[in-house]
């Protein structure tokens, strides 16, 4: 540490002088949780995509002379009790759940990380009520304004995404918030406003980038969470409707038959299950590799 | 008066408790406005298609839809202002009197689920803390990962399979009749509700564990020569039970709402199952006055833990 040597020394060896952060495609390549959740999320989206190729049946044909049979090579998970195929079923209802999943968080997702943005950023009247509404639909448990909502506008797909429309955005809207708060004080942002930039430059190209990490961590567990409500709404009749397969309502028919066949409710439960865990590691290992040092 | 409303404490618990009036408000609005997202005629929606229409004209009436809204708003205000939370379509009863039978029964279910929450969150995510990065670390966690995509009903399922129907310890379904019998019935529901929120409880204790355990109170405490299992209980154990109570009352609205299908599963006749025969009914006022119970009990429960937060935590009420 001597200061008299430090020039030279740092001059003959420029290389030594920064260690490099590695990369994010780096990063993510060495952790654990991040590929086994990226292999385990696109194993079950490729099943679902791949549905019509490797289901073998329609997912609604009825075969009446083979009702509930076991395992087979003709049925490779057995059929239910109107001899429609599992292995089939079980594909075309992860098609159907992760869709509504996916596409039932877009909007909240969309709308509460602008909304987040503004009220953290500009604080004010807005900010006040925004979050007033916020604490209002945090006061009802979220599956008895999930139920009452998809009751009110009609049960099936589109009250669904209206459902989560109307409640998912608060959590993206409040996290939103305060990581913009925070980070509306750095210097370097004051250090851009200071230079001259507009404040929607300095928002929407300096802080949202970093403030918008956070909420697509959350967005992994969000979706787990909505699909679960689907599944619940499913099982409950109130989510997709027969005869389309939904993971749900197949755990609810298999119900009929817990005593003797069992895994007709099993296998559902089992995708749904192994869905979660795969989006789960994938939003863990998001969290470690986008993590700011 | 003014000697105790100058106590800091007290007058935490008086803010506390406005604070949560606008939140009561805003409620009642919520589940005001249910009935306008009915799309169409809401009357002529409930009772269907083919409703004869004076049928129709007389459920318009009785929902109040002939009046300017603010007139509709004020009735249902001050109905409810007067423990008159509407009448039922299908009973033509006062919806309180359809609702109140399950009340009991769904305050003992989230009880019991509230204690199974604690006595599996707390030892494991303490374990998991304590043994950070250990075998048993890594057990605690994959046990909570494998949680957070558990169906809680599809879970209640197998429960029953396993100790209903196999072991015959509990019932398939029901409530029994005396107090040891409504306690024996309400386990399995009990455990199946708690196991919804367990998983991210844990994840969430455990990090909040591991930042009490390399705060620099806790080295002090070592450093000074205490026995662990002092260190342990009174600086860790206090210090982390504030987060606890914390996420508990930050996750009981979702504890609650779970409890709704898992009366479905263990056929139990709460709040939930109310809920639900009223959606089959098409009974309108009864499923915005279940709606509304929830979220009060909600604002309740979660009025209660912030007063026991504070309570613990002299850093909140002094504040």
């Amino acid at each position: 540490m001597s200061a008299a040597v430090t020039p030279a020394v740092g001059l003959a060896e420029p290389e030594h002088e920064v260690t490099r952060r590695p990369s994010v495609r780096s990063r993510a390549l060495h952790s654990p949780i991040f590929m086994a959740g990226t292999i385990l999320t696109a194993t079950i989206v490729a099943l679902a995509l791949l549905a019509p190729v490797i289901g073998r049946y329609s997912p609604v044909s009825q075969d009446l002379l083979h009702t509930l049979a076991g395992p087979s090579g003709a049925h490779w998970l057995g059929t239910d009790e109107i001899g429609r195929d599992i292995w089939s079923r079980l594909l075309y209802a992860g098609r159907t759940d992760l869709q509504v999943g996916l596409l039932a968080v877009l909007f909240p997702f969309t709308f509460g990380v602008f909304i987040g943005t503004v009220c953290g950023y500009f604080g004010g009247r807005i900010d006040t009520i925004v979050m007033r509404i916020v604490d209002v639909v945090l006061a009802f448990p979220f599956y008895v304004l999930i139920i009452a909502l998809v009751f009110v506008v009609g049960v099936g797909t589109h009250g669904i995404y209206i459902a989560f429309g109307l409640t998912d955005w608060v959590i993206y809207a409040r996290t939103t918030r305060s990581g913009t708060m925070v980070a509306r004080n750095l210097d370097w942002v004051a250090a851009a406003e200071g230079g001259g930039l507009s404040r929607t430059r300095v928002l929407w190209r300096h802080i949202l980038p970093n403030t918008i990490t956070q909420a697509i961590v959350y967005s992994m567990s969000d979706i787990v969470l909505v699909i679960l409500a689907v599944v619940t709404l499913g099982y409950l009749g109130l989510g997709i409707q027969p005869p389309a397969p939904d993971w749900g309502s197949m755990i609810s028919d298999g119900q009929n038959f817990i005593q003797t066949n069992q895994w007709l409710a099993a296998i559902p439960g089992m995708a749904v299950v192994l869905t979660g865990v795969g989006l789960s590691l994938l939003g863990d290992g998001l969290a470690d590799i986008l993590r700011p040092e | 008066m003014t000697r105790y409303l100058t106590s800091p404490g007290l007058r935490y618990v008086v803010r506390r408790v406005l604070l949560s009036i606008p939140v009561v408000l805003g409620v009642v609005v919520v589940t005001f406005l249910l009935l306008r997202l009915i799309p169409g005629d809401p009357a002529r929606t409930l009772l269907g298609l083919h409703a004869p229409p004076a049928a129709v004209a007389a459920l318009r009436h009785q929902l109040g839809l002939d009046e300017p809204i603010w007139r509709q708003f004020w009735h249902y205000f001050d109905g409810l202002a007067h423990g008159n939370f509407g009448t039922s379509i299908y009973y033509q009863a006062p919806v309180a009197s359809v609702i109140a039978p399950g009340l009991p029964l769904t305050g003992s279910l989230v009880l019991v689920a509230t204690f199974f929450t604690i006595v599996i969150t707390v030892p494991l995510a303490a374990l998991a803390a304590m043994r950070h990065d250990r075998a048993s670390d890594h057990a605690v966690r994959l046990f909570s990962l494998m949680g957070l995509g558990l169906p809680s009903f599809w879970f209640g399922i197998i429960l029953i399979v396993l100790f209903s129907l196999d072991l015959h310890w509990f019932p398939v379904g029901g409530y029994g009749t005396s107090f040891w019998a409504h306690l024996h019935s309400l386990l399995l529901p009990g455990l199946c509700a708690a196991i919804g929120i367990v998983p991210v409880l844990i994840r969430s204790l455990r990090v909040g564990m591991l930042e009490v355990l390399s705060a620099d109170y806790v080295a002090t405490a070592r450093a000074k020569g205490l026995r662990p299992s002092r260190v342990t209980f009174v600086h860790v154990a206090r210090n982390a039970l504030i987060p606890t109570v914390n996420l508990l009352g930050i996750n009981i609205a979702y504890l609650i709402g779970g409890t709704v299908v898992i009366e479905r599963v263990f056929a139990l006749n709460g709040l939930g199952s109310a809920m639900l025969t009223a959606i089959d009914n098409r009974d309108f006022p009864v499923v915005q006055g279940v709606t509304l119970v929830y979220a009060l009990g909600v604002i309740v429960v979660i009025l209660i833990t912030d007063l026991v937060t504070a309570r613990l935590d002299p850093r909140i009420r002094l504040r």
